[in-house]
């Protein structure tokens, strides 16, 4: 694998312009301090209760997702470019659900197989045909970036279902901000804290036509027990909305009620953190009690909004994402600015033979899997495991995907012995709402704080950083 | 606000006003143990403890004998007693996550920093009495600062009124049920059955609500069982008093029905106990019998949770 491009010391080992402020001060501050408010951060982080919980790891039912306190910084100017991008990625997104589920223009033009579709677990034929306010499906998009290069920014994965990670976007840059004062006092870091407003305000503008002038937004959780739960009373707590749990809400007539201490009141807008398996007993899993009998018919008869729609899966799917930039050219007729990372669909024969031949080399995902479960990296894996995926392909080519490893870009990190380069990504928040589309600058930044390792999802021990970006 | 937030600031209130009253229970117990077996009689304090806390039937399906060290730990820790201190307080905990929105960091840091400092606790036990000691002045701290917090910081609507109606109900609940297991020893002189031995009962019983000093300053007199009585049902400048929790949840449900616009069965309900104990003295309910007064008033007590959990919380 190729040396990985370092986002301070650029290649070459010239010291980046938006990290020179930075750089700077490492020097001039002593390890120890930097050691100490490390630590002051992780005091903080649990006090806050900032924690999440891993699936299957009764051990440790909650836990932090470690911070770094170093900052990963980019310049105005990239982000610029990557904003643009992103812009144009979640329009083809929106575009590409509207049309799947509506005249299926795509389809007839032969640039993706049917069966990707119809056959495709997470598609929702509840969605054929029905409208929804602005034609919006991905009211909030999480969309994984990663760079190999200073040049180009590259989708990792798409995520347009239930994206999380936004509260350590925002409690990171608290945080930072009470023990770096000084550090900000060098920069001009663009603020992320309107990240609420503008969520709330996306939320507002999808509310149903039956919505009265000032509609009630309220926040569904899975509960206490879901892994994400500290972001849900985050976010519901910053736009001043009801966290509400399927038991609080009650379908009547079609419309959609919470029980409160003064009777029943109407909602009008839900941003629901539930998969679409769970939402209505009634039309997906009959199993749920997490979700809301009668929402779906709620939803069929346009008296609730719920953000995102249903049956988003179909757009960030991975055997969907290795077309993406056809999508973009199809519904856009541009060329798109964010680069996809070249993908091999094991359903077909020519690559899955490639692929089977070069497993060692390369990264192979299911293409329903998600949070770094399942997944080969075949660089680091030994023979057992690779042999054991290769059966697992042959079985069942049409279930996978596979890219090449890439040598993600690094950024330092504090390490047990000091300063280290480690391998980051970037995922940015995309607010689509009925007029505008709003990106707050900056992201989650995860790094994989393994020497060398490149999972950077945080139930694979993976942390988070501070975005910077900076405001020239 | 949604009837599911209100519910569990509800029994978040309780549970930490239960986890207190335990406390003090099992502090009170361990003072009056520890004196030489003359001046308490032969009575077995523990399982008195046991009955004050209302968990004497579930306790001996687990254990054969109520000594020290089994209630101590059934009351403390034991996860089969569902108001052990430790269930309360992952009770409270868990109620508390649900409705961190409704919460003021204050309040979310009491209870969220008391359970993390708790866990070592519930791992490793209390080793020694003096280990237990600082363990049952924790759980009595954090109580405390719970309740200042929510008292200097919650915003005075209808999340503040709820979880007062917790804590009152859960408080008169707990004064009750003390008075309902040591009457015997609060009767008139001259029905009197016991004699000298009691004293340390009536310090044992005021220490238990904290109301040993206010004793002496409400009657500037030495220990009269009818006093105590009277301390603890009439007296409404006595916090921990039946009294002044009735006042209190009677002035909490009121203003829940003045933001609502809405007064109903648990704003009636509560101002009829609330009557009862105005235009009550303790000779007459000495005359009644006080057994039977409490034993009214218990139940009275727990239709006011159901009513008020009908109306509001589901």
């Amino acid at each position: 694998m190729a040396v990985a491009f370092d986002e301070m010391n650029g290649p070459g080992g010239d010291l980046r312009p938006a990290y020179q402020e930075l750089s700077r001060w490492l020097d001039e501050t002593p390890p120890e301090a930097l050691e100490y408010r490390r630590q002051e951060a992780e005091l903080l982080f649990r006090r806050i209760g900032i924690t999440f919980a891993v699936y299957g790891d009764s051990e440790a039912q909650e836990r932090l997702i470690p911070f770094d306190v170093i900052p990963r910084i980019m310049s105005g100017k990239e982000w610029t470019i990557l904003e643009k991008g992103l812009k144009q990625r979640v329009r083809a997104l929106n575009m590409f659900l509207r049309d799947i589920y509506h005249g299926r223009d795509i389809l007839r033009a032969n640039i993706i197989p049917e069966d990707l579709i119809f056959q495709n677990d997470v598609f929702r034929p509840e969605m054929n045909g029905q409208s929804v306010p602005h034609d919006v499906y991905v009211h909030i998009a999480g969309i994984d970036i990663v760079r190999t290069d200073p040049n180009h920014f590259i989708v990792l994965e798409d995520n347009a279902r239930t994206p999380s990670g936004v509260s350590y976007m925002l409690e990171n840059r608290e945080i930072m901000m009470r023990l770096f004062p000084d550090l900000f006092a060098r920069h001009r870091v663009a603020p992320v804290e309107r990240y609420p407003d503008a969520l709330l305000s996306t939320l507002r503008s999808v509310a149903p036509n039956s919505a009265s002038s000032e509609p009630t937004v309220a926040l569904l959780t899975p509960g206490v027990y879901n892994s994400a739960y500290y972001e849900h009373s985050f976010l519901a707590d910053k736009l001043g909305i009801e966290l509400v749990e399927g038991r609080d809400l009650i379908v009547k007539n079609d419309e959609v009620f919470m029980r409160t201490t003064e009777g029943l009141k109407r909602v009008d807008v839900i941003y629901r953190r539930l998969d679409d398996d769970f939402l209505d007993p009634l039309t997906f899993r009959p199993d749920s009690v997490l979700g809301v009998p009668g929402l779906m018919s709620a939803y069929a008869a346009g008296n609730i909004t719920l953000a995102n729609a249903v049956g988003t899966g179909i757009s960030d799917d991975k055997a969907i994402y290795s077309y993406m930039p056809e999508i973009v050219k199809f519904y856009l007729s541009e060329e798109p600015i964010l680069k996809n990372v070249q993908t091999w669909r094991c359903r077909e024969p020519k690559d899955l033979s490639y692929v089977l031949d070069n497993l060692s080399d390369l990264v192979v995902k299911e293409v329903h899997g998600s949070g770094g479960y399942g997944m080969l990296i075949g660089p680091a894996a030994t023979k057992a495991t690779i042999e054991a995926f290769r059966d697992k392909l042959k079985r069942e080519p049409e279930g996978f995907i596979a890219q090449p490893t890439l040598a993600l870009s690094t950024c330092p990190t504090c390490t047990a012995s000091g300063l280290a380069p480690r391998h980051v990504d970037l995922r940015p928040f995309v607010l689509t709402g009925s007029q505008t589309t709003t990106i707050v600058p900056g992201g989650l930044t995860r790094v994989a704080l393994k020497e060398g390792s490149l999972v950077v999802n945080s139930s694979q021990g993976g942390g988070t950083k501070d975005t910077w970006i900076l405001d020239e | 606000m949604l009837s599911r937030t209100a519910e569990n600031l509800y029994w978040l209130a309780r549970s930490v006003e239960r986890a207190e009253y335990i406390a003090r229970t099992i502090d009170a117990t361990l003072r009056v143990t520890a004196l030489p077996a003359a001046y308490i009689g032969k009575t077995n304090e523990w399982e008195s403890a046991l009955l004050t806390a209302g968990v004497s039937a579930s306790f001996h399906e687990n254990y054969q004998e109520a000594t020290e060290a089994n209630v101590v730990e059934y009351l403390s820790f034991s996860t089969a007693n569902p108001s052990s201190i430790k269930n309360c307080i992952e009770n409270a905990r868990l109620n508390a996550r649900s409705v961190r929105t409704a919460l003021t960091s204050e309040m979310w840091d009491t209870i969220n920093g008391a359970w993390l400092e708790l866990q070592e606790v519930w791992s490793k036990g209390t080793a020694s009495r003096e280990e237990l000691a600082k363990f049952l002045r924790f759980v009595q701290e954090t109580s405390l600062r719970f309740d200042g917090s929510a008292y200097r910081t919650m915003l005075r609507n209808d999340a503040y009124w709820f979880s007062r109606l917790g804590l009152h109900l859960e408080r008169a609940d707990n004064t009750a049920r003390i008075l309902d297991v040591k009457y015997h020893v609060l009767l008139p002189e001259e029905e009197h059955v016991g004699g000298p031995l009691d004293y340390y009962q009536w310090t044992s019983i005021l220490r238990s609500v904290s109301a040993l000093t206010a004793y002496h300053w409400v009657y500037r007199e030495t220990l009269k069982p009818w006093l105590i009585a009277d301390l603890l049902i009439l007296n409404d400048t006595l916090p921990r008093s039946l009294a002044s929790c009735y006042g209190n949840l009677v002035r909490n449900l009121d203003q829940i029905g003045v933001a609502y616009g809405r007064q109903g069965p648990s704003q009636r309900h509560a101002r009829g106990i609330r009557n009862r104990l105005e235009h009550s003295n303790m000779d007459d309910i000495f005359q009644h019998g006080v057994h039977e007064f409490i034993q009214e008033f218990l139940a009275d007590n727990s239709r006011l949770g159901e009513i008020i959990t009908r109306q509001y919380l589901i």
